[in-house]
């Protein structure tokens, strides 16, 4: 259930917060608009805990009881870490764009390429790249987060957790819920780091071993 | 009114960033296969000046006239012109996420609209004849300097502009690199190439030039033929500025 949760709302998050952060860096007074509603939208979720998010919509979207609302619990605690961590992931690709120096972009336009085809090929390779480790931070803050919703009645591995250590006083199932988020997070934390030294190797140059 | 044997007409054109008049009347024309050299001290305008041309900075005021186009008016295709002017910058700007060979083809197929196979065996025959080819899987972080400028101006060649604008393009470089870079200008300068080079070289402008422009606060204080402002130069303050040249032992 939480594997489920977690790369459900993850396939969403990347490309949103992706949209997010390139509506930000978007110039000019044309797009004021955009800039401040993706500001306004990353201020506001990164404001309130995750799980009064989780409970807002987990609770009182099926409870307003309008007919076409989805009453799945599952998918309103899917929005809910959409909404949340949407708005941190877009802040981490921001600083990415950023943290690409203008030379490029000049660079990219020289050629003739489009202020499109620019942040295709030239500023967002490189600014995904380089936030690769603060993304797998949260990740991981998303996978344990997914612990959240079984408040709302899913039963997730936490959830399940508690339920069996009430039922038998057996305090080692918290070590057995623990266990199964590190096994995942670990394997994922070293496949990253493999991912950009594979980069690093093959970009860069005197580098001391 | 436009000269056709134009390539590259420039009038009265000011530029400031906020309250700093960095280009304050520039009036030049170069004509086909012509190649200009702008010298002057740090901050007269030199790059400011190529990087108005390549519409990289928006002007103030004046006309800037490329083969008979005037691109600096309203509702001009930015990157329509772009593609036919090619610009070198001073610290190569190669992509480093990209092979050498991606870095050459990125313009031609994206903004050309070239095939891939097109567009890399173009790439491949210019690398050959800057002798690069054994370069080109390579990423631009594991070339030397010098290999990374010849990268860019093959870059900037794989677009077939027909002006290409040189902004300090060896000023990176270490002394004994220098040569190759310049050595490949003056390849392109034999082919006829139209080119503006805003250089601290000073020798190098003597031997390539068709003409000379010194830069000063802005304007260009004085032209001529390189035989003439670097022997006999006008205005005081080209002779100040060669004079320190000299003293610092780089003419």
């Amino acid at each position: 259930m939480n594997v489920k949760l977690f790369l459900t709302a993850e396939a969403i998050i990347l490309p949103a917060a992706l949209l997010l952060a390139v509506l930000r860096s978007l110039p000019g007074p044309v797009f004021f608009p955009l800039r401040a509603l993706a500001v306004i939208y990353a201020d506001l979720f990164r404001g309130i805990p995750t799980i009064l998010v989780i409970f807002m919509l987990g609770f009182g979207m099926p409870g307003l009881g309008v007919s076409w609302i989805p009453q799945s619990q599952f998918f309103w605690a899917v929005v809910a870490l959409v909404l949340v961590y949407s708005a941190y992931v877009s802040e981490v690709y921001r600083a990415g764009i950023e943290s690409v120096h203008p030379s490029q972009e000049a660079a990219a336009r020289s050629l003739g390429l489009s202020r499109g085809q620019t942040l295709q090929f030239v500023v967002l390779p490189q600014a995904v790249r380089r936030v690769i480790p603060p993304l797998l931070n949260d990740f991981i803050g998303l996978q344990k987060d997914t612990a959240l919703v079984g408040a709302l009645g899913v039963v997730e591995a936490f959830r399940q957790t508690q339920i069996d250590q009430a039922a038998t006083f057996n305090g080692t199932y918290y070590l057995v819920a623990a266990t199964l988020f590190v096994a995942i997070t670990i394997p994922l934390a070293r496949f990253t780091d493999w991912l950009v030294a594979r980069d690093r190797r093959r970009q860069q140059a005197g580098r001391l071993a | 009114m436009s000269n056709p044997e134009a390539a590259l007409e420039i009038e009265g054109l000011y530029k400031s960033f906020g309250k700093l008049e960095v280009l304050r009347g520039i009036d030049l024309d170069v004509v086909e296969h012509e190649v200009v050299c702008l010298i002057g001290a740090s901050g007269s305008g030199k790059s400011t000046l190529l990087r108005c041309v390549n519409l990289l900075e928006p002007i103030d005021a004046g006309r800037i006239v490329v083969g008979g186009e005037e691109i600096t008016a309203a509702g001009t295709d930015v990157n329509r012109v772009r593609r036919g002017i090619g610009i070198v910058f001073q610290s190569f700007n190669l992509f480093p996420h990209m092979s050498v060979l991606r870095n050459v083809t990125l313009g031609p197929r994206k903004a050309l609209g070239l095939s891939r196979a097109e567009a890399e065996a173009e790439a491949g025959a210019l690398l050959e004849r800057f002798g690069l080819a054994d370069k080109r899987d390579e990423y631009p972080d594991r070339l030397s300097g010098g290999q990374q400028q010849r990268v860019a101006i093959v870059r900037a060649l794989a677009m077939k502009p027909e002006l290409l604008l040189l902004d300090e393009v060896t000023s990176a470089l270490d002394p004994e690199l220098v040569a190759e870079v310049l050595d490949v200008i003056r390849e392109l300068a034999a082919g006829g190439m139209t080119m503006v080079i805003a250089t601290h070289e000073m020798g190098f402008a003597r031997d390539i030039a068709s003409r000379v422009c010194f830069l000063d606060a802005g304007t260009i204080l004085e032209e001529g033929p390189p035989e003439r402002i670097f022997t006999a130069p006008r205005e005081p303050r080209t002779q100040q500025f060669l004079q320190r040249i000299v003293d610092a032992g780089r003419l």
